[in-house]
């Protein structure tokens, strides 16, 4: 090969490949600005308190109506589990079916060492992998601190499904795009509550603005030990609980 | 291949009309793909515009006050005031709108009551659970208790009726000889505002070494000689009976 034709091949080759990465550095939106330092206006979080959760599931009955959630028992933006933990060690965790009949349970059950339930959803974390792993920047994180997914150019790929440590992303089979719990944005944002937090009994869940001065939520956060799911994974989840066992993961 | 500017070598001119097709079909595409296709930005102003939009199926807490007013405060004052009207009546966004048009759905099976009060070993202590099989069967549940302020509808007798659990609990330890009372003094009041007025419970070793201890000699607790003996100076060192033994059911194997 002569040398013109090698000059024009590479330069054309290189030419080529530094628009491409170029391109997609642009368009990669979570990395470059995911850790703002100071916090002006709204800025949403989320406090369970897992020791009021009596597990009757109007939170996920609601959720699905509130959201055009699938009526299947496996699409979920939000779910309470289950824990049984026995004095063998064994640990069972199941999701609970909240239009089922209940079954009468041996009230000496003396197998069980404690048992308790877990509320669970997206953890709306301030550095969200599965941000991050968008191909076409089809999920991002908002200003006032809520992921969502923009379901006119999401592809369908479910890389953030694989990414989401917290399996709190499902493929929506009637768009076939990624869904999940969008602290129920549209109310929120006129000054309603999330349907979850609107149908609890018991206020296992509050839902606020992390940058207000005095509400439940703030409350909920100064007079409880708080812990996050995975605190080890650097997510920094905004949905904090209270009295969480050790147990779950 | 056309000879225009003489002198130019023809590579050179090869590369110029590269380079002039690549930034025409460049600029083109600048100008003809849409921004919105461009800017994740855009996409995202728009995305959000979407979502606020989307319909509201619950029409929160204070809606229904405005028309149910006597309702709304009955239940204000009730066990079930943390409830929320739509938690039981479903969404009812569209019925505030317009009442007469769609009416929000009455729960009125026994199944929907028990998903919050069947027993159940997962929820908190003292959360108020029935055991649906045992509690009045075949009675619809709002018979006896209004949905909007429920309580008993009469004084119960026995502690049984709202501390099942403890009961059963006791009927079959060795402690099933003693009676509540003997370790509680639960007043009257206890029974009809039972959160308000609390009964006493035991505060010192010394009250379980009025049966158990080694030299009790004379004691006005019947049951005392029955009791097995421990000798309370050395027994459980410093802590009070029952962190490790449950009153309730006091097994002394692991
Ligand atoms: C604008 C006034 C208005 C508001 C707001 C309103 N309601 Fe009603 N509601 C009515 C009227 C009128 C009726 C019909 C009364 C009748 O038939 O006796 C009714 C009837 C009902 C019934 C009985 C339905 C039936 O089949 O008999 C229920 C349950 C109910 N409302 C629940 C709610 C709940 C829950 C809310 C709050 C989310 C609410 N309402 C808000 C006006 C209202
Ligand atoms: C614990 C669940 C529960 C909650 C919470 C609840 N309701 Fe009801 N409601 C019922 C049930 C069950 C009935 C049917 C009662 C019957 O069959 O006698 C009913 C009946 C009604 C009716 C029609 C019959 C009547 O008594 O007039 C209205 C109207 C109503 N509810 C409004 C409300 C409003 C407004 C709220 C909120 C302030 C509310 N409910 C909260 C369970 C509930
Ligand atoms: C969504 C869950 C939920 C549903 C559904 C529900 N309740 Fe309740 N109920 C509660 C909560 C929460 C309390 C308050 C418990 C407390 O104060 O600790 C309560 C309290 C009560 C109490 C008072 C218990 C006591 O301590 O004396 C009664 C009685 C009761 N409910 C009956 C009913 C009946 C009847 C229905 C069906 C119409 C019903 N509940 C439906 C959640 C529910
Ligand atoms: C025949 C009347 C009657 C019916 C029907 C009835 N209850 Fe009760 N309920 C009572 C009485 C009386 C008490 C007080 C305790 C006792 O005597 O068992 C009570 C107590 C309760 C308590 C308080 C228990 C505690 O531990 O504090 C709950 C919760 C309750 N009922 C729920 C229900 C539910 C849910 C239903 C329907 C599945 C229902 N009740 C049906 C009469 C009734
Ligand atoms: C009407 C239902 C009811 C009846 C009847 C009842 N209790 Fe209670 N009791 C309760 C409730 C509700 C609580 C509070 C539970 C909680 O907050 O966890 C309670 C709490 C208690 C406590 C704990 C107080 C504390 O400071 O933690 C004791 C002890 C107790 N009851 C003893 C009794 C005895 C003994 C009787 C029979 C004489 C009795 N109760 C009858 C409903 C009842
Ligand atoms: C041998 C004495 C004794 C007897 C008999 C007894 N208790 Fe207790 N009970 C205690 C003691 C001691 C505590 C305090 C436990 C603690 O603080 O951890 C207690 C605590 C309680 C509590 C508070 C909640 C809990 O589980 O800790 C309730 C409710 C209660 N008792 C109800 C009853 C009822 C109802 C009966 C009768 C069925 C009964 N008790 C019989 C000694 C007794
Ligand atoms: C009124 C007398 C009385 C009081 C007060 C009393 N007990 Fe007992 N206790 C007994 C009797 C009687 C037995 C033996 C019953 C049997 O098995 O025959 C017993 C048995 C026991 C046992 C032995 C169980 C076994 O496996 O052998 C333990 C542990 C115990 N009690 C703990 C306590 C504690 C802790 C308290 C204080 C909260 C307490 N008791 C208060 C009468 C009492
Ligand atoms: C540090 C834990 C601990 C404390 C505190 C404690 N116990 Fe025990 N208790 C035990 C153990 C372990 C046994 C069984 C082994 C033994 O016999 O020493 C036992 C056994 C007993 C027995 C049965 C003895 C027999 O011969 O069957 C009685 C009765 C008893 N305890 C009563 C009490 C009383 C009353 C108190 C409060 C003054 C108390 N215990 C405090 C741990 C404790």
């Amino acid at each position: 090969m002569n040398g013109r034709r090698r000059f024009l091949r590479d330069f054309l080759a290189l030419l080529c490949s530094g628009g491409a990465i170029g391109g997609f550095l642009k368009l990669l939106p979570g990395s470059a600005h995911a850790k703002e330092t100071v916090r002006t206006g709204k800025w949403y979080g989320y406090g369970v308190s897992v020791d009021k959760c009596i597990g009757c599931g109007r939170c996920m009955e609601a959720c699905k109506a509130e959201n055009n959630v699938p009526k299947e028992p496996f699409f979920f933006r939000t779910w309470v589990e289950r824990y049984i933990i026995r004095k063998n060690g064994e640990t069972a965790v199941r999701t609970i079916d909240p239009g089922a009949e209940p079954v009468p349970e041996a009230a000496l059950d003396k197998s069980i060492l404690r048992s308790f339930f877990v509320p669970k959803l997206c953890n709306q974390c301030a550095d969200p992998p599965c941000v991050q792993v968008c191909p076409v920047g089809a999920t991002w994180r908002t200003e006032d601190g809520v992921v969502l997914v923009n379901e006119k150019t999401c592809i369908g790929c479910r890389y953030c499904i694989q990414a989401c440590p917290y399996g709190a992303r499902y493929l929506s089979p009637a768009t076939h795009t990624a869904d999940k719990c969008t602290f129920c944005y549209h109310r929120i944002s006129v000054g309603q509550l999330p349907a979850c937090v609107e149908v609890c009994p018991t206020q296992a869940r509050i839902f606020g603005d992390l940058n207000a001065a005095a509400s439940p939520l703030s409350r909920f956060l100064r007079m409880n030990k708080i812990h996050v799911l995975k605190p080890g994974l650097n997510t920094e989840p905004k949905v904090y609980y209270a009295n969480l066992d050790g147990e779950v993961r | 291949m056309v000879k225009f500017p003489e002198k130019m070598p023809d590579s050179l001119a090869r590369l110029l009309v590269v380079f002039v097709v690549l930034t025409a079909v460049l600029a083109i595409a600048w100008v003809m793909i849409p921004t919105p296709m461009k800017s994740v930005h855009v996409q995202w102003d728009n995305a959000i515009l979407r979502e606020k939009a989307k319909p509201m199926r619950y029409a929160g807490a204070h809606a229904c006050e405005e028309c149910h007013g006597e309702i709304y405060g009955k239940k204000k004052a009730g066990y079930h005031r943390d409830l929320s009207c739509e938690t039981c009546h479903g969404p009812a966004k569209t019925h505030t709108e317009d009442p007469d048009k769609t009416k929000p759905a009455i729960p009125a099976t026994r199944s929907f009551c028990v998903q919050c009060h069947a027993y159940n070993p997962s929820r908190p202590r003292g959360f108020p659970q029935i055991n649906p099989q045992g509690h009045n069967p075949l009675k619809p549940c709002a018979g006896c208790h209004n949905p909007h302020d429920p309580k008993p509808p009469t004084t119960p007798k026995e502690c049984s009726a709202c501390h099942g659990e403890i009961a059963r609990t006791k009927a079959v330890s060795h402690h099933v000889q003693l009676e509540c009372t003997t370790c509680h003094q639960a007043p009257q009041q206890h029974k009809i505002t039972p959160r308000g007025v609390k009964p006493t419970k035991p505060q010192n070793r010394e009250f379980c070494g009025k049966c158990h201890a080694k030299d009790t000699r004379e004691t006005r607790e019947k049951l005392a000689k029955s009791a097995p003996k421990i000798d309370m100076a050395e027994h459980g060192e410093k802590y009070v009976c029952w962190q490790c033994h449950y009153p309730h059911s006091p097994e002394v194997e692991n």
